[in-house]
């Protein structure tokens, strides 16, 4: 399968993607923002990281770059788009998905590993975990608190369209599990075609047992299989 | 031809820095503060001499780029 991870002056999560990617037999490319072609991709992958240094909004200048416009046509014909952490708020502000991330409800950067709930694994990132099994992935953000218009929250409960919720250890999705203030504790969410994924958390970084755990693995054997 | 944008989270929309710096005003013991709101303001000057021109290209920039319409409001002032 070919994937492509798309580079901005800032991403920083680009190489542990790109190390994930192809440590699990993905033939992966990295593209540079100012790329004007995309290669040929099954996957694209928008990496975490602070693109032109949050200027303006987190993610808003990236969302106006030469090669997203690509990866937004490639993405309306049906390609997987994941993006993760920033990648997730480039993915908002460009429209591909819908809502916003706000700053984070304590005001705080939060870097720590967090629980997730697979609420539903129906779709082509989930399908290899277990539905409402619970794993650990880490979080690294500053704006990740994820807010919608009722009336989307709606469409994205009732449309399946939200894969991960944070949950404390046991699973159970409440207020002191929610390390952001997001809405339902939505750590994630699709487009309604379900061929778009943005997600705050990082699956990336747990791919290894050496330095992490190895929740993330399944995200990616999900996509190739 | 001179603009001031001054960009505001919604009403409805949660502002923790503004609620923050609020706070931190009234302990600081003003008591007559009220609701205390943060936003951003930039000022941008255009090659324009219609002002009513002037003003929709404004606008162009607040939707395409500026503004993030779903949680934040403008508004545009000639300066």
């Amino acid at each position: 399968m070919n994937s492509s991870v798309i580079v901005f002056p800032g991403s920083n999560c680009d190489r542990d993607v790109a190390t994930a990617l192809t440590n699990l037999q993905f033939k992966n490319k990295m593209v540079w923002h100012k790329d004007s072609e995309l290669p040929k991709s099954d996957l694209i992958v928008i990496p975490g990281g602070f693109s032109y240094g949050d200027y303006l909004r987190s993610g808003a200048i990236a969302a106006k770059s030469n090669i997203l416009k690509e990866v937004i046509k490639a993405a309306n014909s049906g390609c997987l788009v994941l993006g993760i952490c920033n990648g997730f708020q480039i993915l908002i502000e460009t429209g591909l998905l819908q809502g916003a991330l706000l700053r984070n409800k304590n005001l705080k950067f939060v870097s720590k590993d967090i629980n997730l709930k697979i609420i539903n694994n129906e779709n082509k990132f989930c399908n290899n975990y277990k539905k409402n099994s619970v794993i650990s992935l880490n979080i690294a953000h500053n704006e990740g608190n994820y807010f919608t218009q009722k009336d989307h929250l709606k469409e994205l409960e009732d449309n399946n369209l939200i894969p991960f919720k944070y949950c404390d250890v046991e699973g159970s999705i409440n207020e002191s599990s929610n390390p952001n203030g997001s809405l339902n504790n939505i750590a994630g969410i699709l487009n309604n075609n379900k061929n778009i994924l943005g997600m705050m958390p990082h699956p990336e970084r747990m791919v290894d047992n050496l330095i992490s755990n190895s929740n993330g693995i399944e995200l990616f054997t999900s996509i190739l299989s | 031809m001179r603009f001031a944008v001054i960009i505001t989270l919604k009403k409805d929309v949660l502002d923790p820095q503004g609620k923050v710096v609020e706070q931190t005003l009234q302990s600081m013991g003003i008591n007559s503060l009220k609701n205390l709101r943060q936003g951003k303001y930039i000022e941008i000057d255009l090659n324009e001499s219609d002002e009513k021109k002037a003003h929709n290209i404004i606008e162009e920039m607040c939707k395409k780029l500026l503004v993030n319409l779903i949680i934040e409001e403008y508004t545009i002032r000639k300066i």
